[in-house]
Formats: C-alpha cells, sequence, structure tokens
C-alpha cells in the first residue's frame, strides 16, 4: 500500500491520461480533516482507499465530488470527466414507491444486472432490505455511463453472497472508465483493487 | 344547485388547482418539503394582508412573500422541519397581526385562511390553467432532475452541472402553487392537498408513475365529493375538503395489512 502523500511526483510522471488527479489535497469542510493525499487514477484500474476510521477517506471523494472544501492542493479532472458517486449511506426516501428499476434509469444503467439484482427491478425501494438497496445502488453507479465511480464503504449491510456479486460487478468496469472503492475491509480491498492508497487524517 | 353555472368557473378552478397541488405535493413528498408548503401558506397569508395597506393586488404580494421565503430556503445549505416549524408559526403570527391592525384585515385574512373558492372569477382559473400547463410541460425535464438530486446529491457538482435552473424552476411552482391554492381553497386546504393525496397513494401504489397518477385521482376525487357535499349541506368548502381528504388516510392501514 502507498502511502497518499508520497505519491505525488511519481503520480505525475506515470500517466497523463488519468482520469482524476489530485495533487497535495488537503480537504474538508469549516477546516481540513484529511491530507496532504496524492494519487491519480488511470483508466481501467480500481483503485483502493484504506486508511482508520476517521482519516477522512469519505472527505476524499466529496471534495472529488465539490461537496468537501480543498483547502489545499489541487484536483485535475480529465476533461469532461464525469462521476456517479455510491454513497456511504445511500439516501432512501421513506415510503417512496419507485421501483428498482427507475432507479436504475436515473443514471441510465444497464437494466440487465447480476441475478441477485434482477428480483430488485420491479420491487418498490421502501420493500427492500439495507444489503439490497446497497446492492442495487452500485450497480446503478458502476454500469452508469460515468466514466469515474466513487464508491463509499459498498459492502456495508452485504452478507457473503451480494459481497461476491460486487466484486463481479467492479470486474465488469470497461477499460476507459475507473473505480475508486473506499472501504474498512482490507481483504475486500486486496482482493479487487489493482493499487491501493493509504489516506491519513490531516496533520497540519 | 351544484350544476348552477354561477359555480361553473369555481368549480374547474378548484378542480384544476387539486389536480396540480396534488402531483407537486408527490414531489415535495419525495424530496421531504411536504412541509415546507404549509409554512409558504401561513407566509402567502401574511403577504397577502401586506396588499391591503401597500395598495396591491393580494395575489401579488402574498406571491412576493412566499417567494421571498422560498428564496430564504434556497439560500440555506440545509433546510429540514424545524426550518418550516418556525415559518409557520411566524407567519401566522404575522397574518393576525397585520389583519388586526389593517383596515379591512380581519376580512382578508378571513378569505385567506379559509379560502374564497366560490368567488373564484376567470382571471383565477386562467392562472390554474397557466400553472397546470407549465407543470406538464416543465415535469418531463424537472423530474429526472429532482429524482436524481435526491439520490444522488452530488450528482451536479460532480459532474458540474448547474443544479440552480431546476431548484429555481420547482421552487417558482411550488409558491406558484402555494398561492393560487392559498387564495382559492385556504391555507389549510391547500396544503392537505399538497400533504394528504401523495401520503396515501405512495403506500398503495407500485412505481413512480402510479403513484403520480394515483395521487391525482385521489385528489380529484377528494374535490369531486367535497364540492358536492359542501353545496348540498351548505357547509364551508374548505374544511369539507380537509376532512373528506382526511377520510381517506385509512386508506393508508389497508395497504399495510396487505
Amino acid at each position: 500500500m502507498g502511502r497518499g502523500h508520497a505519491s505525488l511526483n511519481s503520480d505525475k510522471l506515470e500517466n497523463t491520461q488519468a482520469l482524476v488527479s489530485l495533487e497535495g489535497l488537503s480537504a474538508g469542510y469549516t477546516g481540513p480533516v484529511v491530507g496532504p493525499v496524492s494519487f491519480s487514477v488511470q483508466p481501467g484500474e480500481v483503485l483502493g482507499l484504506g486508511g482508520l476510521n476517521g482519516a477522512g477517506k469519505s472527505t476524499v471523494l466529496r471534495a472529488l465530488t465539490g461537496t468537501a472544501r480543498v483547502f489545499s492542493g489541487r484536483i485535475v479532472r480529465a476533461p469532461r470527466l464525469s462521476i456517479a458517486h455510491h454513497q456511504q449511506r445511500p439516501e432512501r426516501p421513506p415510503e417512496l414507491p419507485l421501483l428498482g428499476r427507475e432507479l436504475l434509469a436515473l443514471l441510465d444503467a444497464d437494466p440487465h444486472p447480476p441475478a441477485l439484482v434482477q428480483p430488485l427491478l420491479d420491487r418498490p425501494l421502501s420493500r427492500m432490505s439495507g444489503g439490497q438497496y446497497q446492492l442495487l445502488q452500485a450497480w446503478a453507479c458502476l454500469n452508469s455511463k460515468a466514466r469515474l465511480v466513487l464508491l463509499d464503504e459498498p459492502t456495508n449491510n452485504l452478507d457473503g453472497t451480494a459481497i461476491e456479486a460486487l466484486g463481479e460487478m467492479l470486474a465488469t468496469l470497461g477499460p476507459g472508465r475507473a473505480a475508486i472503492l473506499v472501504s474498512h475491509e482490507q481483504a475486500f480491498l486486496d482482493r479487487h483493487c489493482a493499487r491501493q492508497i493509504e489516506v491519513s487524517p490531516w496533520t497540519g | 344547485m351544484i350544476f348552477d353555472p354561477l359555480f361553473r368557473v369555481p368549480f374547474f378552478n378548484g378542480l384544476v388547482l387539486a389536480a396540480v397541488l396534488a402531483l407537486v405535493g408527490a414531489y415535495l413528498r419525495m424530496r421531504d418539503e411536504w412541509l415546507a408548503t404549509f409554512a409558504l401558506a401561513q407566509v402567502a397569508a401574511a403577504g397577502g394582508v401586506l396588499g391591503l395597506p401597500l395598495g396591491l393586488p393580494i395575489v401579488l404580494t402574498a406571491g412576493l412573500a412566499a417567494g421571498l421565503l422560498a428564496l430564504v430556503y434556497g439560500l440555506l445549505p440545509r433546510v429540514n422541519n424545524n426550518h418550516y416549524g418556525v415559518a409557520i408559526v411566524l407567519g401566522w403570527a404575522a397574518a393576525i397581526l397585520l389583519a388586526a391592525n389593517t383596515h379591512q384585515g380581519s376580512v382578508i385574512i378571513d378569505s385567506l385562511l379559509r379560502g374564497q373558492l366560490y368567488f373564484s372569477g376567470p382571471g383565477h382559473l386562467l392562472a390554474a390553467m397557466v400553472l397546470a400547463l407549465l407543470l406538464l410541460t416543465l415535469l418531463p425535464w424537472l423530474s429526472r432532475r429532482l429524482m436524481l438530486g435526491r439520490f444522488f446529491p452530488d450528482h451536479f457538482s460532480a459532474n458540474r452541472q448547474p443544479a440552480w435552473p431546476h431548484r429555481v424552476g420547482f421552487g417558482l411552482l411550488v409558491v406558484f402553487s402555494v398561492v393560487l391554492g392559498t387564495v382559492a381553497l385556504g391555507a389549510v386546504s391547500a396544503f392537505a392537498l399538497f400533504f394528504i393525496p401523495s401520503w396515501v397513494a405512495f403506500v398503495l401504489a407500485r412505481g413512480w408513475r402510479r403513484s403520480l397518477v394515483l395521487s391525482v385521482v385521489l385528489a380529484v376525487a377528494a374535490y369531486l365529493v367535497a364540492f358536492a357535499l359542501a353545496i348540498e349541506l351548505d357547509q364551508p368548502f374548505g374544511p369539507v375538503l380537509v376532512l373528506v381528504l382526511v377520510a381517506l388516510v385509512p386508506l393508508r392501514l389497508f395497504a399495510r395489512s396487505h
């Protein structure tokens, strides 16, 4: 696992075709909570973000989506980069009668999901378990048209079978797309990420 | 009496508004903002009273007051039921105090709180139809964007797409709906149309489109029943509509038991 703050120069030299590059990024809200962190994401790869609880992994993703503040460093995006963000606690309004396939349609996701997700297509979101909804959201993001998919703790609430299915979904990313995977499950990161970065809290 | 030509314009004005308010209410419920309509209605009533001393049309000042509140909500980073609660009590207090200290104010506030459907003229009906047309025209574009914003809150910022066009557009539609609904049906009756049909429809229907259709069907059915009952029993329309809408609520229990 590479240290996030140590890889700036090598990443810049590695590949100028990166979908996104973070260069010495410190990010947070009222004040910085994470960084400095540097890495780039190449097309076709699944990059893992590890680190202790509270290290700021989700904040790095939010900085990429523009909902956390960048205090120093910068984010360089590929032109016209599109992003899908699977949040750690996906939004699920209570009692909403939206069907699984209607959620997929929002992101133009492939309506032919794997067997575990198939039965959810015609089920209202309100009648799905937490794990089922989590898996559906992950499929929606991974099979959207977005070139960069951000997955924040996608294994939460998932049982062993669902985690296997999620791993298979990650393998369906096309060559021009990439994912950043945040997870506290080291075994899942080890199994599915080509490269990992360790994120540390902001040290000032 | 119900078929009296005198009631024709008020009847169609209320009918169009019932459908529109229920449809807008479904989107507000999806966004968890349905209580906002009561806050907007109370503030619109206060603004309506303010039109008297200013010598301006009630609809204009009611719309400006509600629009101002919607703007404040739009500028706050996060809005929840506490903010709506503050605006509800503040709007009510302001409306009553303004009415007490304005010539003819009590007449106006009474009409805004109770509604004045039977006094609807062709102008009111035309405004309701323009609102309905706007809603139906914008909905295909608005719907997907509103849902994306609800399920994937950072979708627009992540993709560097402006979110303000659909937020402002929807906000204006809500304000327009609240003002026309409050003027015609009264603050509480309008709120009931935003609130109850979608609350019931969401547990009965499977799928978003079906829930929208059911919300409108329930609202229109309740409106038709209330209109007939209020005239035949010679009762004020607003409270009758509210009671008929509340009578739909047990349908939720039916859905749960199945």
